[in-house]
């Protein structure tokens, strides 16, 4: 039982990354990584949000109709969110106008639905649980790891502490801008993907067409 | 009037929901591989959007917002923190009777868009157009406006990269980079492209 349990946690890590593999809940992941402190806080929003929607449904899965149930999945996702954005506007208020619209988002995550329904719905409470905190911790981590790239090289600093002295205060780090605005967030997540794929080439995609020398020319 | 073109253009082509607020991105990643089918699901979340930003306005403004209530005689009540979840109960709903109405009067167009419309329900695009209007408090005609405009802003960046997807499966590119990561530096190269709108001015 631990064992499964086990697999459950680390699977979403990397052979089963949401981003990577499953291509799910990109259309956050990308808008909130220009700083490390704001994508912090969206993983821990999102595992959160993730694991408990998993045990909830989890728990109410007999009692749901089949016809029914994607409304009952987004009323329980939608008053976890809820919960999310007013605790932030509370005890964060700077991060939560930084994240704005982010947050609400969290309910059309394709993470949350897809693990509702692909998992949740057909397995018991606690394993469910699990499962949502692995998928989150999957997603945040490919968030921190660009978040950490976008920033550093962005703007040469690491949570706001300068890291890199830029020119502009006297050091001697020319800061990449281009990081800092969105079409950046495509390219890091491209490349992390290459890189992934690279070092687990069972996660590459089969081509539609492949080109080569035809024979006796 | 000058206002609201100006506001129409900055919807679809500065701040386009797709290439540079990323909303609605997984379905963008998933179902641009044609420009056929691409334009049939822009052309479904165009008119979602059209319907759904106004109608979660009326909804803000008569029935969440503070004091929206004094007409039924509660002007102290707040209930936006109700936001959330009567905007996607409204965008659920109004998909689910878009459906039935297509399917009974338009059924040409119903099967053309055949799966996606459900789906639309679960595009952060949809949903993120009418936070948006919540967050820069636009009036009835504006948030109007700009639901139309930055649908047509989506439809035409998912379109625009269908067409280049096309073109790019006869490419030899390297096997690690092949499909979703192409897909995405190709998405990149697009919102450069976008972001030199940002100079204009109406």
């Amino acid at each position: 039982m631990a064992q499964t349990y086990r697999k459950l946690l680390v699977d979403p890590l990397v052979d089963n990354n949401p981003i990577t593999v499953q291509v799910l809940g990109i259309c956050s992941a990308l808008a909130v990584t220009s700083s490390l402190k704001v994508a912090m806080v969206m993983t821990i929003a999102v595992i959160l949000v993730t694991a408990f929607s998993s045990f909830f449904i989890s728990i109410l899965r007999n009692h749901i109709p089949n016809s029914i149930r994607i409304i009952v999945q987004m009323v329980i996702i939608a008053s976890l969110v809820i919960l999310v954005e007013q605790v932030l506007k509370a005890f964060a208020y700077e991060i939560s106008k930084t994240l704005s619209v982010f947050v609400g988002l969290i309910i059309t995550n394709c993470i949350v639905m897809g693990r509702a329904e692909a998992f949740a719905m057909s397995n018991p409470p606690v394993a469910s649980f699990i499962d949502g905190v692995g998928n989150g911790v999957g997603y945040g981590l490919l968030l921190l790891l660009v978040g950490f790239i976008r920033e550093l090289f962005g703007a040469g600093s690491l949570f706001g502490l300068t890291i890199l002295e830029t020119v502009n205060n006297g050091g001697w780090y020319v800061p990449n801008g281009m990081l800092l605005l969105p079409p950046s967030a495509f390219f890091v997540i491209g490349l992390l993907i290459w890189a992934f794929r690279t070092w687990k080439p069972d996660q590459a995609e089969a081509r539609e067409y492949k080109i080569q020398i035809a024979e006796g020319h | 009037m000058e206002e609201l073109l100006s506001l129409a253009v900055k919807a679809i082509f500065i701040e386009n929901l797709a290439l540079s607020f990323f909303l609605g991105m997984c379905t963008f990643l998933a179902v641009s591989k044609k420009i056929s089918t691409s334009i049939g699901l822009g052309i479904s979340v165009m008119l979602v959007q059209a319907i759904t930003v106004p109608a979660n306005n009326l909804i803000l403004t008569y029935l969440l917002a503070p004091g929206a209530l004094a007409w039924a005689g509660f002007p102290d009540i707040d209930l936006t923190f109700l936001g959330l979840i009567s905007y996607i109960g409204v965008i659920a709903a109004l998909v689910q009777i878009l459906e039935m109405v297509l399917d009974k009067y338009f059924p040409s167009l119903y099967n053309a868009l055949g799966v996606f419309l459900p789906l639309i329900t679960v595009n952060c695009a949809i949903l993120g157009g009418s936070l948006f209007m919540v967050e820069r408090n636009y009036t009835f005609t504006e948030s109007a406006t700009y639901g139309l405009s930055s649908g047509f802003g989506w439809a035409l960046a998912i379109t625009a990269m269908a067409g280049v997807r096309e073109k790019l499966k006869y490419s030899d590119i390297p096997d690690g980079l092949q499909g979703l990561g192409i897909t995405f530096i190709t998405a990149g190269l697009m919102a450069m492209a976008f972001m030199s709108f940002s100079g204009v001015r109406l």
